[in-house]
């Protein structure tokens, strides 16, 4: 994961709005393309992602689920977006 | 967080705590309305004693009790004897998902169902069988081709199709979906819970449940029509009365009936009223910026909007226009007790988050918007002000 860090929202832990409002953060400036995928632990997020591509003109790319892990890793969603 | 003193800074904020309060979340639980209050006192005094017993006082109770199955039955299209109190909504759509489902088990397990109806369907559906969603658009409507599709699939044994939706407000193709079910022989059981004593109610179901919570009757006591023609299996104990076990509370399903005739009497006159109001508000919203108006703008309930704001905390929002005075609904996952946000709008693809719902009760009046419109906009941008969202 370290390689594509700078196209990595890490949003984990951080309830609606705020992961989408850091993917918009993140999202500020970079040019037409980027594609950017915003980690999220709200059950919200996959779907208001989404939405924020519909209403900002940005493509929704691929929702990726990762289960819950035995231990302390809790399960969560991988969103990716390209931005226009 | 630079909003010192919102109040005064607001224009028509009300402070809280005054009986000035403007109550916008009237979903499901309304005030009563005052002839109910009347019926209910009535039907304290007259029908306080058990409607089985065979005494003089039983009887009155039982007349009380027979007189409101009438009037219920009356209003829904129905005989007297299709209608059965029940211990609320919560309880109609259980017992009708469970019975109208076990008497069916030799025709199917499958339990059709659109991705919008309330929670306690879906969750008694996925208990009685095997549930199975059909997809609704953006706008809420169920995709009533892929419901009348999985109708004539074999294997079914109800299909569960709400009248309209009480967070959204957008109605459903209800009539289109019971030509198909009745063709195919499969039950369609209609949850009007939203929609009775603000909309006319089609006659186009098997089973339909409606609550007098939302109409301006009391909680507590729930509305179940089943057919005569539809077969029900009892899944619970054995009780003398299956739909409301131990028997009703006489004095409540009175004061609902009293309410659902009171409102009846005006309703074409109050959905005409509403809807303009609603209207207003939804064209108001649509002013300010980064939002989405929710629902069919025009296959709709009168009395019900809704929004989401992007960038805005649902559960802060919710909160500020508490301390502006203003009482409204959420469906985002910060103001439920689950964290999950709406099913319902999850559903239907649209912003999760800064999601306000109003429902307006037929005592709200165009002042109470207005203010509502006015206080509106400041509340949002304050909140976004708090989670500095500006430029994004």
């Amino acid at each position: 994961m370290t390689c594509v860090s700078e196209t990595v929202v890490d949003a984990r832990g951080l309830r609606c709005p705020l992961p989408v409002i850091r993917l918009a953060a993140a999202a500020k400036g970079l040019p037409a393309g980027t594609e950017l995928t915003v980690l999220s632990t709200d059950p919200a997020a996959r779907f208001d992602v989404p939405a924020w591509c519909r209403m900002r003109g940005h493509e929704h790319v691929a929702t990726v689920e990762h289960a819950a892990e035995p231990g302390d890793e809790a399960g969560g969603w991988a969103v990716t977006v390209r931005l226009h | 967080m630079s909003h010192a003193t919102p109040d005064t800074a607001t224009p028509g904020a009300i402070s809280p705590g005054t009986t000035n309060r403007v109550h916008l979340d009237n979903g499901g639980r309304a005030p009563w309305h005052p002839l109910a209050r009347q019926a209910f006192e009535q039907a304290v005094a007259d029908g306080w004693a058990d409607p089985r017993r065979l005494h003089a006082e039983g009887r009155r109770a039982a007349r009380l009790l027979d007189g409101a199955r009438e009037a219920v039955a009356a209003v829904l299209g129905a005989r007297a004897q299709e209608v059965h109190f029940t211990p609320g909504h919560t309880a109609s759509l259980h017992a009708a998902v469970a019975s109208a489902s076990a008497a069916r088990r030799r025709a199917g397990s499958a339990i059709l169902t659109s991705a919008v109806e309330r929670s306690a369907l879906l969750n008694a559906a996925r208990v009685a069988g095997r549930q199975s969603t059909v997809p609704v658009d953006r706008l809420g409507r169920v995709d009533a081709e892929a419901m009348n599709a999985a109708v004539r699939v074999p294997g079914a044994a109800l299909v569960a199709l709400q009248h309209a939706n009480g967070e959204v407000g957008t109605v459903q193709p209800v009539e289109a979906v019971h030509d198909a079910a009745r063709a195919a022989g499969v039950p369609l059981l209609v949850d009007a819970g939203a929609s009775v004593g603000h909309v006319a109610v089609p006659d186009t179901w098997d089973l339909l449940a409606a609550d007098p919570a939302d109409w301006g009757g009391p909680a507590g006591v729930g509305v179940l029509a089943v057919r005569q023609r539809v077969r029900t299996a009892p899944v619970g104990p054995e009780d003398e009365d299956p739909w409301a076990p131990g028997g009703v509370s006489v004095p409540l399903a009175f004061a609902a009936a009293v309410a659902l005739q009171a409102v009846e009497a005006d309703r074409v006159a109050q959905e005409a009223r509403r809807r303009e109001l609603v209207e207003h508000v939804r064209a108001q919203v649509s002013r300010i910026p980064d939002v989405e108006v929710v629902g069919d703008p025009d296959g709709r309930l009168p009395h019900v909007a809704t929004f989401s704001f992007l960038y805005v905390d649902g559960e802060a929002l919710v909160t500020e226009l508490d301390r502006n005075g203003f009482a409204v609904g959420s469906g985002s996952a910060c103001t439920a007790s689950t964290l999950e946000p709406s099913h319902v709008l999850a559903a239907m693809g649209v912003l999760t988050h800064g999601n306000v719902r109003i429902a307006l009760d037929r005592g709200t009046t165009a002042d109470e918007v207005d203010r509502f419109c006015a206080v509106l906009p400041g509340a949002v941008a304050r909140v976004r002000e708090m989670l500095a969202v500006g430029g994004l």
